[in-house]
């Protein structure tokens, strides 16, 4: 076997940007990256919604959801919160340094499928990183799909990501862009309370629609019964679950939900899929 | 190829035929019997009951090199291919382990570390003759002198072993033999299922796992397993010696400029293992990890790969510092289901 089949053994890449999304404790950093290999750079193919084990040698791996759309470029985008070990090692990198990626991992949403259809994603603080491909990926093909309505909230104005390129989006009038924070904040516009709620705000309809959500599994929880409340059909709603993970492909074992591994049978699930499973909202 | 037979005074002479590849047996390491290279023959000795640690630990080590770096390089050198290796004296219960860890390590992605390791090992068992308090083989589709996942299978008759072929490499292995060996009479044969049979009637604990999976799935929410788990230390033992636990870390470790990216086995009972980085828990107490560990074994590795995730060789219940006992579960899993 020689060793460019080695699964475990990734690609260098090389950091081109990096910018903070949110600052503090948990401060989340994006970077921007490219792959040394040129070949590997042309080949290199991601869907929406699956993810990369990124990792420095020397302190070692996290995956992560790959949080740019392949229609934005030949480069692939993180945004990572500072949590632990090589999380704090992947915020030290600056452009110019050096990090490893392998992968892509996981199946993707289904957006060709989608075509024709209404969007709505629902997401939450970091959660938004894997839904923020489908709204990249719906603006490259906007012909494609009717309404794409993006309801996203943290719970302050701080720890909002992406928030410049929502600004860039108001200037649009094909985007629906509802926001929210749970704490009340001077001068925020915006709506003030729990995703959950908001999305009961917002009221949408489930006809022609899919729903997609990510965030926190409390807040993924009682979106569920609310999309039910709104009338979606379980195959109307799809989630991506983030468990936990060290190899990328079923072998080590721990992103197990019931006798399905998010990395190979996720990390995207239809509602309907992940009702079956015991453990999937645990 | 038919059964031959090795006299003990040749014993010495099939050693030395094995050992021109690297030859591992049962040896005490420390108070522990494992499977360990032998340096001198003298060493070889097949009076061992089964070992502590599975015989796995050859194939798919406690810690192993992904591959090696420089501190600020980019060169990534996975280690050099593996040597052929003999393992003599496995019994049936763990080389029948062996074909459950292969298919999970062959699912869609080849695993090359434990493939390349399992081409290149000859593993010839020995018939299991003393069975231990706690084994129940027979109960999941084994037995005393099962021979999947084996080349060559021995059983010892007293005065020789009787060897069967089993493979290519086991027939190969008989060939190169040539002389040692003797064609098996009727009688050795006779003698050898002699012994199976009766190591088999040596083993008085078992289950019916007969519709266990499905069971299992009907007591998800069942009381029983707050019960059962109660005791557990989360020690990790159960999951570590077991000849079928495959679950692993991924870990970089760096000794001054000299940097490695290894795999180290982890186990379902740590918390660490699904820790998620938020300080959610998936599965935050020993209840649901119990749960896991027993649903991994009985239902979802049945449900992707058609066979039972466990070979009833009774380490987990040897070895659990509190008593915890798989079959106990198992069978509060068939009564509370009635």
């Amino acid at each position: 076997m020689n060793d460019n089949l080695n699964p475990y053994k990734p690609e260098i890449v090389t950091v081109e940007d990096t910018w903070f999304e949110t600052q503090g404790d948990r401060a989340i950093k994006t970077l921007k990256v490219v792959f040394d290999d040129e070949e590997k750079r042309e080949s290199w193919e991601h869907r929406p919604g699956q993810c990369a084990m990124i990792g420095v040698l020397g302190v070692g791996e996290s995956m992560i959801s790959i949080s740019c759309s392949p229609t934005e470029g030949k480069f692939l985008r993180f945004s990572v919160m500072r949590a632990g070990k090589v999380t704090q090692a992947l915020h030290e990198l600056e452009p110019g340094d050096k990090m490893t990626v392998r992968g892509p991992y996981g199946n993707s949403f289904p957006v060709d499928d989608w075509k024709g259809k209404k969007i709505l994603t629902i997401g939450g603080g970091i959660g938004q990183a894997p839904l923020r491909p489908i709204i990249e990926y719906v603006k490259a093909n906007r012909g494609d799909y009717e309404d794409l309505t993006m309801i996203y909230g943290s719970r302050t104005s701080a720890d909002l990501c992406f928030k410049k390129e929502f600004e860039a989006m108001r200037e649009r009038d094909d985007v629906n862009i509802h926001l929210s924070i749970d704490i009340e904040e001077e001068g925020w516009p915006h709506y003030v309370g729990f995703v959950p709620s908001l999305l009961m705000e917002v009221n949408p309809s489930p006809e022609n629609t899919i729903a997609v959500t990510c965030g926190p599994p409390v807040m993924i929880n009682f979106v569920l019964q609310n999309l039910k409340k709104l009338n979606f059909a379980d195959e109307q709603i799809y989630t991506t679950l983030e468990n936990r993970m060290k190899c990328g492909f079923g072998k080590c074992g721990r992103c197990n939900v019931g006798n399905l591994y998010v990395c190979k049978d996720g990390p995207v699930f239809s509602y309907a899929t992940l009702k079956a499973v015991p453990e999937a909202f645990a | 190829m038919d059964s031959k037979k090795l006299t003990k005074d040749k014993f010495g002479g099939f050693i030395d035929l094995l050992s021109k590849q690297k030859l591992y047996v049962p040896q005490m390491a420390g108070e522990t019997l494992r499977f360990a290279p032998v340096d001198s023959k003298d060493e070889v000795n097949l009076v061992f009951s089964n070992t502590a640690v599975p015989p796995k630990s050859v194939l798919f080590p406690q810690t192993e090199t992904l591959y090696e770096y420089e501190a600020g390089g980019t060169e990534m050198i996975i280690p050099e291919g593996p040597e052929e290796k003999v393992l003599l004296g496995v019994r049936p219960c763990d080389a029948r382990a062996l074909t459950i860890v292969d298919k999970l390590f062959s699912w869609d992605i080849d695993d090359p570390y434990y493939l390349k390791k399992r081409e290149a090992t000859t593993i010839i068992g020995l018939a299991c003759q003393e069975p231990g308090i706690n084994c129940f083989c027979t109960s999941v589709g084994g037995g005393p002198a099962s021979t999947e996942g084996l080349d060559l299978l021995l059983t010892d008759l007293g005065e020789g072993y009787l060897l069967q072929p089993l493979t290519e490499k086991g027939e190969k292995l008989c060939q190169d033999a040539g002389e040692l060996l003797v064609d098996a009479a009727g009688e050795d044969n006779q003698a050898a299922d002699k012994v199976h049979q009766e190591a088999a009637e040596k083993i008085v604990r078992n289950i019916n796992v007969d519709g266990i999976p499905q069971k299992l799935e009907d007591l998800w929410e069942s009381p029983l397993w707050k019960k059962v788990s109660d005791a557990c230390l989360g020690c990790g033992a159960c999951t570590f010696l077991c000849p079928t636990c495959h679950c692993f870390d991924i870990q970089d470790e760096m000794e001054g400029f000299e940097g490695r990216r290894c795999r180290v086995w982890d186990s379902c009972m740590f918390k660490e293992y699904t820790l998620h980085t938020s300080g959610h828990n998936p599965r935050p107490t020993r209840r649901e990890r119990t749960r896991n560990r027993v649903n991994h074994k009985y239902s979802y590795f049945v449900k992707n790969f058609g066979t039972i995730a466990c070979v009833g060789c009774g380490r987990c219940i040897n070895n659990c510092p509190v008593n915890i006992d798989i079959l106990d579960i198992l069978s509060q899993v068939v009564k509370e289901a009635l």
